[in-house]
């Protein structure tokens, strides 16, 4: 890695996705920042989710994927993330039938997971450790779907809707945890609780129809209600 | 009484048989959506390797037996494992062509083997004791049935044992739940697929040489008479689930016997009308997920 704090941790340039010949993402490109928060938002349907998946090699792309400087847009899935990168997805994707400690086990990448830091967030999970994650709340669901990229050293996380469909005091946890976690490693947030954003992102990219419409300050953009409003279609 | 004995611990034995083979392509299909049909040519190729073995070393021994039933489970998870490294993987996702290559693998092996050692049955030696019986409740039990159940229980805790405490274990029992997330996880999931391929061939070539002393022979038919009733546990037990095909093992081969005996031997009818139950009450079936 160079010492550059320039160099863009994550850059997506003319990135094209379809899901069963329907294309859903047109022609992306953006940067991330190379340190803290940077949202990816924009109304349901127009292609965060499939953005994300499209970096990870989950589903059909082309265009060009950097991540440190090294092209990965031709990598399966298991080896971009060998790479250094962990990814959160929608719905949480936690395995049901395995218990929280078989989760965690199997996401942890070498010989020395971030244990401790996980005690630290989420003490809950290991009072809850041989517990089946089927039997889980969705809350606490969503703690392992966490916990399981965080116990790896990343270069950059990618976490798509951390907190939807959670109780108000459950969002704020998940939004502490991703902000200790933001501390140490550069995080792609896709999120559509405006509060949470606020709170977390430095950076602000908006796709509609599948693509960049706004890319700048998270700050400006949601000091804007007007044009909060036109581009997410909420104030 | 004494009947009902024989035809219960005889249709243990055969569900044995069953369970060998079921076992390995409900776990293939589970982690990775493939139905396996040159299954049956893995067990076939134990078999045959296993009468080689004993024709050298003189059938009527302990040894000679334990021996063939190693080379059948290695001879199995080899070529089973070569099959997915060389075929199913160069069509990982095709589904249908991963299906369409182990049929033409059926029908191509059952024709080598037919070129190899021809298509009369070969008769098997054994330990002696194994063609006498053992009388139970009055019931005299021929002994080659408890080889059968006692290799299968040993299988399926073996297996058992393997995807709960290794780390492959986890890695196919995450799989079988939901395949691209393990691959998220920067798990290059394609080395389970071998590992259980591997398994299941192990499973089919021990399952061949038994048969070879269940039935007394070996021919380049026997994995093929096998395989289609293994299909039939494999979806009344559910599809992916390993203890869905154990039970369902033990209900269709005994459910066999006792037609056979008591309905003028319509056990196969029968096996074929409960699938259809099956399939119409709880298309999963017993142990199967919800689609
Ligand atoms: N499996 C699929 N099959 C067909 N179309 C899909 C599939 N998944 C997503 N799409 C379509 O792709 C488009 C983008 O979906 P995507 O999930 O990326 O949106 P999103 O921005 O994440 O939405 P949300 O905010 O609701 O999560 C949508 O029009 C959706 O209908
Ligand atoms: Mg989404």
């Amino acid at each position: 890695m160079t010492n550059s704090v320039t160099e863009s941790i994550l850059t997506v340039a003319g990135l094209n996705a379809s899901i069963e010949g329907q294309q859903v993402v047109e022609d992306v490109s953006f940067e991330m920042l190379p340190v803290g928060v940077t949202a990816l938002l924009g109304r349901n349907g127009v292609g965060k989710t499939s953005t994300l998946r499209a970096i990870m090699g989950l589903i059909e792309r082309s265009g060009e994927v950097t991540i440190a400087g090294e092209r990965v847009d031709r990598e399966p899935t298991h080896r971009i993330v060998q790479r250094g990168v962990g990814y959160v997805p929608e719905d949480r994707e936690v395995f049901a039938s395995l218990t929280v400690n078989e989760n965690l086990r199997l996401a942890e990448r070498d010989s020395t997971p971030n244990r401790q830091l996980i005690e630290e967030l989420f003490p809950d999970l290991i009072a809850r450790a041989g517990q089946l994650a089927g039997t889980l709340s969705g809350g606490q669901q969503q703690m392992v779907s966490l916990a399981r990229a965080l116990v790896n050293d990343n270069r950059v996380l990618l976490v798509d809707e951390p907190t939807k469909g959670l109780a108000p005091l459950i969002v704020m946890d998940v939004a502490k945890a991703l902000e200790r976690a933001a501390q140490t490693v550069p995080v792609l947030l896709v999120e559509q609780n405006l509060q949470v954003v606020r709170m977390l992102a430095d950076k602000a990219i908006v796709l509609e129809g599948g693509r960049v419409v706004y890319d700048g300050s998270a700050e400006e953009l949601l000091g804007n209600e007007a044009l909060t409003k036109e581009l997410l279609g909420v104030a | 009484m004494s009947t009902i004995i024989l035809l219960l611990i005889t249709g243990l034995g055969l569900g044995a048989l069953y369970f060998l083979v079921a076992s390995g392509l409900s776990l293939i299909y589970g982690l990775m959506g493939v139905l396996n049909f040159a299954h049956g040519s893995f067990l076939t190729l134990g078999a045959f390797a296993g009468w080689e073995l004993s024709r050298r070393m003189g059938g009527e021994s302990w040894g000679t037996l334990i021996a063939s039933m190693l080379l059948g489970m290695v001879v199995g998870a080899a070529v089973a494992a070569a099959t997915e490294f060389l075929l199913i993987r160069r069509l990982y996702n095709r589904h249908i062509e991963q299906v369409l290559v182990t049929v033409g693998l059926a029908l191509a092996t059952v024709a080598l083997f037919e070129g190899i050692w021809g298509t009369d049955p070969i008769y098997v030696t054994a330990p002696p004791w194994l063609s006498q019986t053992t009388e139970i409740l009055g019931a005299r039990v021929p002994n080659d049935r408890f080889l059968m159940i006692g290799a299968a229980v040993l299988v399926l805790l073996g297996i058992v044992a393997f995807l709960r405490y290794t780390r492959f274990g986890l890695i196919i029992r995450a799989g079988v739940e939901n395949r691209s997330m393990v691959t998220a996880l920067g798990i290059d999931v394609r080395k389970a697929f071998t590992v259980v391929f591997a398994i299941g061939g192990a499973a089919a070539g021990l399952g061949g040489v038994l048969a070879s002393h269940y039935f007394g022979y070996v021919s380049p038919q026997l994995g093929g008479s096998l395989l289609i009733f293994a299909f039939i546990v494999t979806v009344i037990g559910g599809l992916g689930s390993l203890a869905g095909a154990a039970i369902a093992s033990v209900v269709v081969a005994i459910l066999q016997q006792f037609a056979n005996y008591f309905w003028g031997g319509t056990g196969d009818l029968m096996v074929v009308l409960l699938l259809a139950v099956v399939l119409l009450v709880r298309p999963t079936g017993i142990l199967g997920k919800k689609a």
